[in-house]
């Protein structure tokens, strides 16, 4: 039965995002809305870890392969995309290598300086 | 054979797993990064359809109950996420710097490229929000009058190409903080590179997870003002 209230809290909080994306008219997916509630739920003790944590972590592990018929979809837009095929191919590789590399990059180095300010902290 | 194929449910599902184990089999094998399990099993099931004519609407009619998965799933990237609440307190705002300057990379580089192409005012919308997660992608397109199809086809393109090329962009950039290389890898290839992350490490899988969610959403804000300038 663990099994199958995990996956019910689970399916629960996709519904709530559902509901909310019905009402709040953003694009946001039911995903986001649900990511958030069950993170503020998990936070604020509402769901306990327990609760959710097999299942949750078997549906992350296996979430490679749910891209797999979104991916075979491009068969279906192939013809769609030939038009502009070149700048699009340009545009996707370099612009996922530069976002990558800028966030990468900025990250470390907010990282690196909040580490050398604390350790300034703790020495004066 | 067509027929047999075309009437079974569970042929989606299994030809989608199938091929999956296939690129598994191959990356052990061959430890090359053109070798990625995700994209071998769309390329090899896309490569079944088109020997045996089967068409994407009968084996979606299977393989739709994966994609089913993909928002509870998504949903789920709060467990790793909480469990790593500490480590995002202690450094939110490198955590946010970081996926903001990966956020306005992304929309500047598609507008200056769109320049450099002469795309027209509707391709270089449709390509605004390609690197952040399909849902919220199709949504922003079709707000600003992009074409939806090929928004999600170049949507899926990038997470692919993400999920390949993570590790050597990680090293020949030097990103070595788990950190940084989960906001790095969240940023730019949304749920489909957070996949590969999740593989990497705990700590890197939680704030990849992170970043779809906050990347998508600046991203909404700064596409609003993006689609004025050309």
């Amino acid at each position: 039965m663990k099994y199958v209230r995990q996956f019910l809290i689970i399916l629960l909080f996709s519904f709530v995002g559902e509901v909310l994306k019905y009402l709040i008219p953003l694009p946001i997916p039911a995903s986001i809305y649900g990511l958030l509630l069950l993170f503020l739920a998990l936070q604020l003790h509402i769901i306990k870890l327990e609760s959710v944590r097999e299942t949750a972590k078997f549906l992350v592990e296996i979430m490679p392969v749910m891209f797999i018929p979104a991916g075979v979809g491009l068969l279906t837009s192939w013809e769609a995309l030939q038009e502009m095929l070149v700048p699009v191919a340009v545009i996707t590789v370099v612009s996922t290598v530069v976002v990558m590399a800028a966030a990468g990059k900025a990250t470390e180095g907010m990282l690196h300086l909040g580490r050398k300010r604390r350790k300034e902290g703790t020495e004066r | 054979m067509k027929d047999l194929l075309g009437n079974a449910l569970f042929f989606g599902v299994v030809v989608s797993l199938l091929t999956y184990e296939l690129g598994l089999w191959i990356k052990r094998k061959w430890k090359l990064a053109v070798f990625n399990p995700l994209l071998i099993a769309i390329l090899a099931v896309m490569a079944v359809l088109l020997v045996f004519h089967i068409d994407y609407d009968t084996y979606n009619e299977g393989a739709k109950y994966l994609s089913y998965l993909l928002t509870p799933a998504t949903i789920c990237l709060a467990v790793p996420l909480y469990e790593q609440v500490e480590l995002l307190k202690k450094n939110v705002t490198a955590i946010l710097v970081g996926i903001l300057s990966g956020a306005v990379a992304s929309v500047t580089c598609v507008l200056l490229l769109s320049m450099a192409f002469g795309l027209n005012h509707e391709e270089y919308v449709t390509l605004l929000p390609k690197s952040i997660t399909t849902a919220i992608g199709m949504g922003v397109s079709e707000e600003l009058g992009g074409i939806v199809t090929i928004t999600v086809a170049v949507i899926v393109i990038t997470g692919v190409l993400g999920n390949i090329i993570a590790e050597h962009v990680c090293r020949i950039f030097h990103i070595k903080d788990p950190i940084a290389k989960g906001i790095a890898i969240g940023s730019a290839s949304h749920a489909i590179g957070t996949a590969r992350a999740m593989e990497m490490g705990e700590v890197e899988g939680a704030m990849s997870g992170l970043s779809i969610a906050v990347a998508g959403v600046v991203t909404v804000a700064l596409s609003m003002v993006y689609v004025y300038f050309w």
